[in-house]
């Protein structure tokens, strides 16, 4: 029967005991454990925390980096390209300038070859102008000397004479 | 190899139950001696789980070697007595004051002989064998978690895992911590973690050393009534003079049909009573069953000395065998009740705080 019965010593002793037990634990012993353990926790957390922001950070600058890599690749092929259109076009214009300068150097020599021609047909026409009157002026002398003979060689020598210049004419 | 060590292990087993045969025979044949009744079982296991006023350690030559606790009474006629428990050993009266041995009626506790020979019972505070393991277990408790918080005041933890007793402590101690916050709520919680802490390691302490047979231990604290009420009334005060407006909205006016209104009332509280009686019960029914237990099993040893070396022989086998397989269950035991003690308060705690729940439309 004593063993369902409380007794009221042990009763008395368990509150005292256990009272204090719990008030000396309760401010001296079990808050400064579990603060300091929930302060790690939440260090802890904070940290993962910082650490998954600093990842994405670094991931960031890594596609940054990759980015800027890929623009000046684009760009070096843009610019070597335009260099390359750059150089086909000038060569081109030069092409077309040094041909339009040939054929300029062209026309002008033509038609420089066509004044010299001109002139030297002139001249030679001139000169055998004066050497048909100077002819003309022998034959006619001689023939002017014989009467007669003087005469017919005259007209003989005039007639060829104006043939050979119509042909040249011609 | 293995197998052969696994031989050696066990026929030293056998050899180490052996032991106790020795004693066993010779306490048999001393009994034999004295008296042809036996071993009086009840009486061995009931001074085991039950109180006393001094530590009995062992026989010694026919003495017994015990320490002699002090008797504090106070008695209505002659006022304070505080003396050695030593002068009323065996039976003998001292200052008036005798245990009672023969009668049922305060069996084994201190009575007052008045002079027309009728007893009466005085107001007992003694220092008996529970309360010294009470003071022990506490003092043991105090002593390593200060020393756990002396390590966390000592040392930036922010910086530097846990060593040593604050290693083995704080796993401990944020459990029950992170079950307070788990069943009573992230506003409350710490108010009531350190009350929870303090129960279960107490209890647990308790347990524990309630399995182990020499002193300090061997005390069977939390498997008394009076040990286990008192922590029930601690947690049965907490839980009902913290409670908030909604607990007692839920005793008193609770939300249902018209005809329930007066019933609810009644049943809310008697649920509430009922709630310590149950921890009461609980923890202490299971560690008085355990003890009582393994004391039957090992009392089964003294019992068959009586029939001979063969039947003694094989029954300290099987006692020992089975005592060490019900002494590892009691260390599973007394962790489980710890913990569901700790647990059923919080969450006792954790129902008086519940904020006001969704009325359904």
């Amino acid at each position: 029967m004593s063993l369902v019965t409380p007794d009221i010593g042990l009763v008395f002793w368990m509150v005292l005991v256990f009272g204090l037990l719990f008030f000396i634990l309760a401010k001296a012993g079990f808050p400064a454990v579990t603060d300091m353990v929930e302060k790690r926790t939440e260090g802890i957390r904070k940290a993962l925390r910082d650490a998954e922001v600093a990842e994405e950070k670094v991931r960031g600058l890594a596609r940054e980096q990759e980015e800027l890599i890929e623009k000046t690749r684009a760009e070096q092929l843009k610019m070597l390209q335009e260099a390359s259109a750059e150089k086909e076009r000038i060569i081109a214009e030069a092409k077309v300038q040094a041909g339009e300068e040939a054929s300029k150097i062209l026309s002008a020599a033509r038609d420089q070859i066509a004044l010299e021609r001109d002139n030297a047909v002139r001249d030679i026409r001139r000169q055998v102008a004066d050497l048909s009157v100077a002819v003309a002026e022998k034959v006619l002398r001689r023939e002017l000397d014989r009467q007669g003979g003087q005469q017919a060689y005259a007209e003989k020598l005039a007639d060829e004479l104006t043939d050979r210049d119509l042909k040249q004419e011609v | 190899m293995r197998r052969d060590m696994k031989r050696f292990f066990f026929i030293c087993l056998l050899l180490l139950t052996l032991i106790p045969c020795a004693p066993a025979v010779a306490y048999a044949a001393e009994k034999e001696a004295s008296d042809t009744s036996g071993v009086n079982v009840s009486e061995v296991i009931f001074s085991h789980i039950g109180d006393s006023y001094e530590w009995h350690m062992w026989t010694w030559k026919g003495h017994p070697v015990a320490i002699y606790l002090p008797v504090i009474l106070y008695s209505k006629t002659s006022g304070w007595h505080v003396f050695s428990s030593k002068h009323i050993a065996e039976g003998e009266t001292y200052e008036g004051f005798r245990i009672q041995t023969d009668a049922l009626k305060y069996s084994s506790k201190l009575v007052e002989v008045a002079p027309d020979g009728s007893v009466t019972r005085p107001l007992d505070l003694s220092i008996t064998k529970n309360v010294l393991s009470l003071m022990i277990s506490s003092l043991l408790i105090l002593v390593i978690v200060l020393l756990t918080a002396r390590w966390y005041k000592t040392h930036d933890s922010e910086k530097k895992a846990p060593e040593g007793l604050a290693a083995f402590m704080e796993p401990v101690i944020m459990m029950i911590h992170d079950m307070a916050r788990e069943n009573i709520g992230e506003e409350e919680y710490k108010k009531y973690s350190p009350y929870l802490i303090t129960v279960f390691l107490f209890i647990i302490t308790n347990n524990f050393l309630g399995v182990i047979p020499i002193f300090p231990g061997g005390a069977n604290l939390t498997g008394n009534i009076a040990c286990t009420l008192v922590l029930a009334l601690f947690t049965f005060f907490i839980v009902n003079l913290f409670g908030n407006k909604e607990y007692y909205k839920e005793i008193f006016l609770p939300d249902v049909p018209v005809f329930l209104k007066p019933i609810m009332p009644v049943i809310e509280v008697f649920s509430a009573i009922m709630k310590p009686v149950s921890l009461t019960v609980r923890l202490f029914a299971n560690m008085l069953a355990g003890h009582i237990q393994i004391l039957s099993v090992m009392c089964l040893i003294f019992i068959m000395a009586k029939y001979g070396g063969a039947l003694l022989g094989g029954m300290t086998v099987v006692s020992v065998l089975f005592g060490l397989f019900l002494d590892v269950l009691e260390l599973l035991i007394s962790f489980i009740q710890a913990f569901v003690f700790t647990m059923l308060s919080s969450i006792y705690i954790g129902l008086a705080h519940q904020k006001e729940t969704h009325k359904q439309s």
